[in-house]
């Protein structure tokens, strides 16, 4: 074949698609951001950044209603079938996820706040589980970004694995808590902060799984919600 | 552009219910060949809608379902077409009775300049399957209920057919297709001289018709094959590239031409 079918025949469609395409991937950099700046809030204890991961937020919550709206925009004015459809719809779908991980920076910032003015006891604990699974999810994020941008099937799926790992330490970190708050309980008011910090983190690495399984959508057309990676890796085996 | 070689049909091209089936088919107008080795099933009581950029031979190929080529001298039909596993390209079978069995409905309402009632008596009068005014009355009124016509008409049947808006018009060739109780309906843009309203109406009608008929419906609207069909073809340069459910083509479709196309790429 010597034609070109990266083009649309209307040039204004193209446009139109590049546009959300890189607004979302703009607005994942500053959520990545966002997540990255919080979690280095609560391990420094410099508190100075959070209230401007919080305002924020603001920016991000616009930028998915704008965003959105070009999404049905696109739907109503050029009704985009296959992968274009799915473009759309992947991209809508990455904006809610890409929002709540906004959500979820913010509360790590505001526990960080009252970590900070709380009481000294406690205010260290599972720093080693946050300093993990924080970077962890920073990682996952940007990683499931990538992954987007490149079409990457395989580095989508090693988001859904990191995110097994996530889980499983934020489930260990949970019972170091419980067994500080038994032996402390002074410990307990931070122990509660920090049990919503580890949460967020754990939430913020669900969106980036939730990101990685709009990849294998967008790319293969595989709905691989709910699924778990076994399942994933066959059906998108299956694809290939 | 050219031909893809050793080209296969990506898809399920064939159906365990069909009630047409082309095989190999190949049609040549002089020595101009305008469709290459094409072999698709139709199923019964569904609705297929066949796509594809100008002259990529899918009106052709509708045309050759109930041999409406043979009126064109210099076209010539290679392969086989099977309408219940009988060649409907035998010798001895005859195209009268045959388009009875497989009706067609044209791009533009051709209404006989007739009144209403005598457009839709006209099949079953010539193939005398109506004995008496009765029986004709009969089914001059389902044939018009059927393509929802009657409620508009009923009061002015011996109108003439062509003082009717081009949708009714449609409708009304409709009622005449499934007036001689065909079980086929072939389609060439039915609705592409029509309004939007007119155009819902027959989609509606092609919906209902399904029921009791096998339909293949040619159609440029990409949107219109997403909303009435339940397979969908797609064929390029006189060759079928593509055929699955209608659903899987226009959200993932499995050949990268069929993408191109669907997608605004080329067409």
């Amino acid at each position: 074949m010597d034609m070109n079918f990266n083009q649309h025949i209307s040039q204004q469609f193209n446009a139109d698609l590049e546009a959300i395409r890189n607004q979302m991937l703009a607005m994942g950099g500053l959520v990545q951001r966002q997540v990255s700046d919080a979690i280095e809030a609560i391990l420094s204890g410099d508190t100075s950044s959070a209230d401007k991961i919080i305002q924020r937020e603001d920016d991000v919550d616009e930028m998915e209603v704008s965003i959105d709206q070009e999404c049905t925009h696109i739907l109503v004015r050029r009704q985009p079938a296959a992968s274009d459809l799915r473009m759309v719809l992947a991209v809508s779908r990455v904006v809610r996820d890409l929002e709540r991980m906004g959500d979820e920076a913010s509360k790590i910032a505001i526990h960080a706040l009252e970590v900070a003015n709380g009481n000294q006891a406690g205010s260290k604990i599972c720093h080693q589980a946050i300093r993990h699974m924080g970077t962890a999810v920073v990682k996952m994020t940007s990683d499931a970004l990538d992954a987007f941008a490149r079409h990457d099937i395989n580095g989508a799926i090693e988001v859904v694995r990191s995110d097994k790992l996530v889980d499983e330490q934020y489930a260990s970190a949970i019972r170091e808590l419980s067994t500080y708050m038994m032996e402390d309980p002074r410990s307990i008011s931070q122990a509660i902060n920090i049990l919503w910090i580890l949460r967020a983190i754990e939430r913020i690495g669900d969106h980036a799984r939730n990101i990685s399984e709009q990849v294998i959508y967008l790319v293969s057309g595989t709905d691989v919600r709910h699924s778990s990676l076994s399942e994933m890796e066959e059906q998108t085996q299956a694809d290939n | 552009m050219q031909l893809i070689e050793n080209h296969t049909t990506t898809g399920i091209p064939f159906s365990n219910k069909a009630k047409l089936s082309a095989r190999n088919v190949d049609v040549f107008y002089g020595d101009k060949q305008a469709i290459y080795d094409v072999s698709l099933d139709i199923g019964a009581n569904e609705v297929i809608a066949l796509i594809g950029p100008s002259g990529c031979g899918k009106s052709t190929f509708l045309r050759t379902l109930n041999r409406m080529n043979d009126t064109i001298d210099i076209c010539k039909v290679k392969g086989e077409i099977l309408l219940d596993n009988e060649n409907i390209y035998d010798p001895k079978v005859d195209t009268v009775p045959l388009r009875a069995r497989v009706g067609m409905v044209f791009q533009k309402p051709n209404p006989f300049p007739k009144s209403i009632y005598d457009n839709v008596a006209y099949g079953p009068r010539i193939h005398g399957l109506a004995q008496t005014r009765v029986e004709l009355d009969e089914t001059v009124e389902k044939s018009l209920q059927r393509a929802g016509l009657w409620n508009e008409v009923k009061d002015r049947l011996h109108a003439p057919g062509t003082g009717l808006s081009g949708g009714q018009q449609q409708r009304l060739c409709i009622a005449r297709t499934i007036a001689v109780d065909p079980e086929v309906i072939l389609m060439d843009e039915p609705c592409s001289a029509l309004d939007p309203i007119a155009t819902a109406k027959i989609e509606e009608l092609i919906d209902e018709l399904r029921e009791k008929y096998t339909i293949a419906i040619v159609t440029h609207s990409m949107q219109q094959a997403a909303r009435v069909s339940q397979r969908t073809a797609y064929f390029h340069l006189g060759q079928l590239i593509e055929v699955n459910p209608t659903s899987q083509v226009f959200t993932t479709p499995q050949h990268e031409l069929t993408e191109a196309y669907i997608t605004g790429r080329f067409g």
